[in-house]
């Protein structure tokens, strides 16, 4: 086991872990955040997507001891704490989840898209979206919430 | 609505004192409250509700139960109870609109209870498309019967008749006059009335929550990571387990080893255990862990030795449709005859006879199985599992860990997906045996690898379809489906000169409308020990492949533009305005490009009929959809922006079981491992979609799964318009047809 010494969602956090763990259990099962979902464990999923340094990533591939020592860590927790973030607000609005259950991962995904590319194309969204997986067939909606996301934004 | 609260109702109706005070919906006073009920059986049979508990001495808040579906307190809090889990499916929406409608009470008022298996509220089961369906009447006089009888205390009160009282918004009114009561002024001598056994229902047309457009008021806990899925669980002193199982599923442990896992930092033990499936147990292995992460680490460096017997025989998927093949060619077992099929289609000139195939499929949903399970040690246990019926879950419970259903507590999370997946209780049973046996809270979670390659699946299938057509019509149509019976697997019922009632009934005339001059139905059983299991849409989702492509195949022989071949064939006017709505949505007759094709198929289940069309155009060796529109008619509905919703679901998932990869044994063993072998559809692939609701007005059908058997054949009918290629196995390549 070994300290590590976290900043999630803005709050330093100290975790006492094996250092090969992911990053994906440490938020979930030491830091008790547990909107990040586990789905399959080797990034084909994207349920466990979270931002390190406002990057998403996925967190089940990162091992706890590879993050830099002052890695920022956002989780779905951490994006919409007073006010909801215009994704999650866009995502109410056209009512996109189904069992929800994929969904942090991929409003994760679409507000870290909407940093880099605040006005997507659909193609945009293709290439960008298509690592995070919804079985409920949530698809069409996702793509209007960013549009719409995107549009509240400007 | 605030978050569900599985716990409440139990609390409140076993006299269990020290709860009530922590019920977060209830603002207490400082007064002594007495709890009433009636419950669901004895809904109609009592005469008088029961008192069932009392509340914190403390209180001044009655909480009172006016019937097992609805509790008001003399603060005016309302909670529903909302006796279908939610998978994605929107019960948490559905099932308490039934009731707010008729209570006349606003669903953002009211606190939901998600029911934990306790007989009072019957069956529990989201499945089978039966939410609404189910309850549309019993939910509705739920509501109707408390609501009745808080105007017949109002109108005591008042001293008034009861026509000149009405209910809004939580309050009783007096007609013409500024007098009100809340709810909560009524409740407790509301409660002491006698149950009507009829009370009046509204109206349709007078409805304001069914049938309009309501957003879900669960939605921004699902956004902001706030929701509770059935993983998300943790209670006190837990441990974790990892599970082990036999490669071949049905292997048995000949040795462990586990010198290397417990040097794993963070494992606590290892178990040799059991994975209880309804037809057989496997063997199976639990590394318990402090943390999960340690558990699968543990599981890894674990050394099981298996005898697999002959399973790497038995357990091919090859070996299994190559008896399909066989089946195919001799007679099975007859569920339906119109006429003397075989004499006819032997003298018939026009003739067609093909085999459609259909595969193994996992559910895959996102979320993994798993669930916490607490023996205590005062002989009673607590659960936490998301399943999709908690009274099937917790009688299987009871009967894991020898403990009567009184004694145990059982709470449902939300699920994150199913699909029919979290209906079998294999996981389950297998966290009952580790906690009877650790005597702690333990939280077993299977990885994705365990979901994808230990099932069960939905059955892989063989459709052997024998037509002929005369001047122009479709004049004989027999459909012979063979495979594995989920009845006779999974329940052991059926019996050897038995077709399976619940493919049968699927692929009837009476189900389809198909008025076919001659025709038959008929059915072989051709046995696996791959597990199988319910899957969503059951076995519509394969008979849809085979019926619906191969009326196409016919209405070509015959001539016939698919459309009117079908039309010819069907008086029914449902099915009928489906097939014009879907034709006139889809501009059937529109010239289409070169390289363009368009297919439709229209198939009924669960209550409902949906037809879909689906446009392709030719793209280097295959093709890509341009299009695709679906049309439904389930009745009267609780949200329309739902039924799209889910009906959104069906097309992905019905796409999905086309072109997506399915699952397949070799040597007894699963060839796919995880989402890089086991593909479904991702958001870059997701087609345009188009969705129409009719208002039919008829009694409520299904949602859930309607929607889903039209897809592949509408899709493989719009891959023959457009290229002349006629596909009769799934799932197949859309971008390169061979």
């Amino acid at each position: 086991m070994a300290i590590f010494n976290l900043t999630v969602n803005g709050k330093k956090t100290k975790v006492d872990v094996e250092p090969d763990m992911p990053l994906l259990w440490v938020v979930r099962d030491f830091v008790g955040l547990k909107g990040t979902k586990f789905g399959c464990g080797i990034a084909q999923c994207g349920a466990c997507t979270v931002h390190v340094n406002g990057e998403a990533t996925r967190s089940c591939q990162i091992p706890v001891s590879s993050l830099t020592k002052n890695a920022k860590i956002t989780t779905i927790e951490g994006i919409g704490e007073t006010q909801l973030h215009a994704v999650q607000q866009a995502w109410i609005e056209e009512q996109v989840p189904q069992c929800g259950y994929c969904q942090s991962g991929q409003i994760m995904s679409a507000v870290a898209l909407l940093k880099t590319t605040p006005n997507p194309t659909d193609a945009d969204i293709d290439t960008y979206m298509s690592g995070n997986l919804c079985r409920c067939g949530t698809y069409d909606r996702i793509r209007k919430g960013i549009h719409r996301a995107a549009e509240s934004m400007k | 609505m605030e978050h569900i609260e599985n716990n409440l109702i139990e609390k409140a109706t076993s006299g269990d004192l020290g709860a009530i005070s922590r019920r977060s919906f209830i603002k207490t006073g400082s007064l002594t409250g007495v709890g009433l009920m009636v419950g669901l059986n004895s809904f109609v049979k009592e005469k008088h509700p029961k008192k069932i508990s009392h509340t914190d001495p403390k209180s001044a808040v009655l909480d009172l139960e006016i019937n097992p579906f609805i509790i008001i307190s003399t603060d005016g809090s309302i909670a529903l109870i909302n006796p279908r889990p939610d998978m994605g499916q929107g019960s948490t929406q559905a099932a308490p609109s039934l009731i707010a409608e008729e209570l006349e009470v606003s669903l953002d008022k009211v606190k939901l209870i998600q029911s934990g298996g306790q007989e009072k509220y019957g069956s529990q089961q989201s499945g089978g498309s039966s939410t609404v369906r189910g309850l549309w009447t019993s939910l509705r006089k739920a509501g109707a019967a408390a609501k009745e009888m808080l105007i017949e205390t109002a109108a005591k009160r008042w001293n008034a008749s009861i026509a000149d009282c009405y209910a809004q918004d939580g309050k009783i009114y007096l007609k013409n006059s500024d007098k009100s009561f809340s709810f909560g002024e009524l409740v407790d001598d509301a409660s002491k009335l006698q149950v009507p056994k009829n009370p009046k229902l509204k109206d349709p047309k007078d409805f304001k929550i069914l049938g309009k457009y309501n957003k879900r008021i669960d939605v921004p806990e699902r956004v902001t990571g706030k929701a509770v899925y059935g993983i998300d669980i943790e209670v006190p002193n837990m441990v974790y387990a990892c599970m082990q199982h036999s490669p071949t599923i049905h292997g048995k442990i000949v040795s462990i080893d586990d010198s290397e896992t417990l040097k794993v930092k963070g494992v606590l033990q290892v178990i040799k255990t059991k994975r209880p499936m309804p037809h057989r147990a496997a063997d199976a292995v639990a590394v318990i862990a402090s943390n999960w992460w340690a558990a699968q680490k543990g599981r890894k460096a674990l050394k099981v030795t298996w005898d697999n017997g002959d399973l790497a025989k038995t357990m091919t998927t090859d070996n299994y449709f190559a008896a399909t093949y066989e089946a195919a060619k001799k007679e099975g077992i007859r569920y339906e005859e119109k006429g003397d099929f075989n004499a006819k289609f032997a003298n018939a000139k026009q003739k067609l006879e093909f085999n459609y195939e259909t595969p193994f499929l996992a559910h895959a949903p996102i979320e993994p199985e798993c669930a916490v399970v607490h023996v205590k040690d005062d002989g009673t246990a607590e659960v936490w599992a998301h399943v999709q019926g908690p009274d099937g879950g917790l009688s299987d419970v009871s009967r894991a860990l020898g403990i009567s259903k009184d004694k145990i507590k059982f709470n449902v999370p939300l699920l994150g997906g199913s699909f029919g997946r979290k209906a079998y209780h294999d996981y389950l049973n297998e966290t009952c045996l580790l906690a009877k046996e650790l005597k702690r809270p333990v939280k077993m979670m299977w990885t994705r690898e365990d979901d994808i390659t230990q099932g069960p699946y939905r059955p892989g299938m063989l459709s052997h379809m024998q037509g002929f057509v005369d001047k122009g019509k479709i004049t004989g149509f027999h459909h012979h489906a063979i495979g594995e019976s989920i009845v006779g697997q999974v329940f052991g019922g059926l019996a050897p000169d038995e077709s399976d009632p619940w493919l049968s009934g699927e692929i009837s005339t009476e189900n389809s409308k198909y008025e076919f001059p001659v025709s038959k139905v008929s059915w072989t059983n051709v046995k696996t020990e791959i597990p199988i299991v319910w899957w969503r849409s059951v076995y519509a989702s394969n008979m849809g492949w085979g019926q619906e492509c191969f009326i196409d195949e016919l209405a070509q022989l015959a001539g016939k533009d698919p459309l009117h071949a079908r039309l010819d064939l069907v008086k029914d006017a449902r099915y009928r305005k489906v097939l014009e709505t879907v034709a006139e949505k889809a501009n059937w007759k529109e010239q289409l490009g070169v390289g363009q094709g368009k297919g439709l198929a229209v198939f009924a289940s669960f209550g409902s009929i949906s037809a879909c069309c689906i446009t392709v155009s030719k793209d280097g060796a295959g093709v890509k959809i341009d299009k695709v529109i679906s049309v439904l008619d389930c009745g009267y509905y609780v949200n329309p922006d739902n039924v799209k919703a889910q009906t959104e679901g069906n097309i992905v998932m019905g796409i999905t079981a086309a072109i997506k990869g399915g699952i397949t044994f070799t040597n007894g063993i699963c060839d796919q491992t995880n989402f890089h072998q086991y593909n479904v559809m991702r958001l870059n692939e997701a087609p345009k979609i188009e969705i129409h609701i009719i208002n039919s007005g008829e009694n409520p059908g299904g949602v859930g799964e309607p929607g889903l058997p039209p897809i592949a054949p509408a899709l493989g009918n719009a891959i023959f318009a457009a290229t002349g290629k006629r596909i009769r196995k799934l799932p197949f390549d859309i971008a390169n047809l061979g």
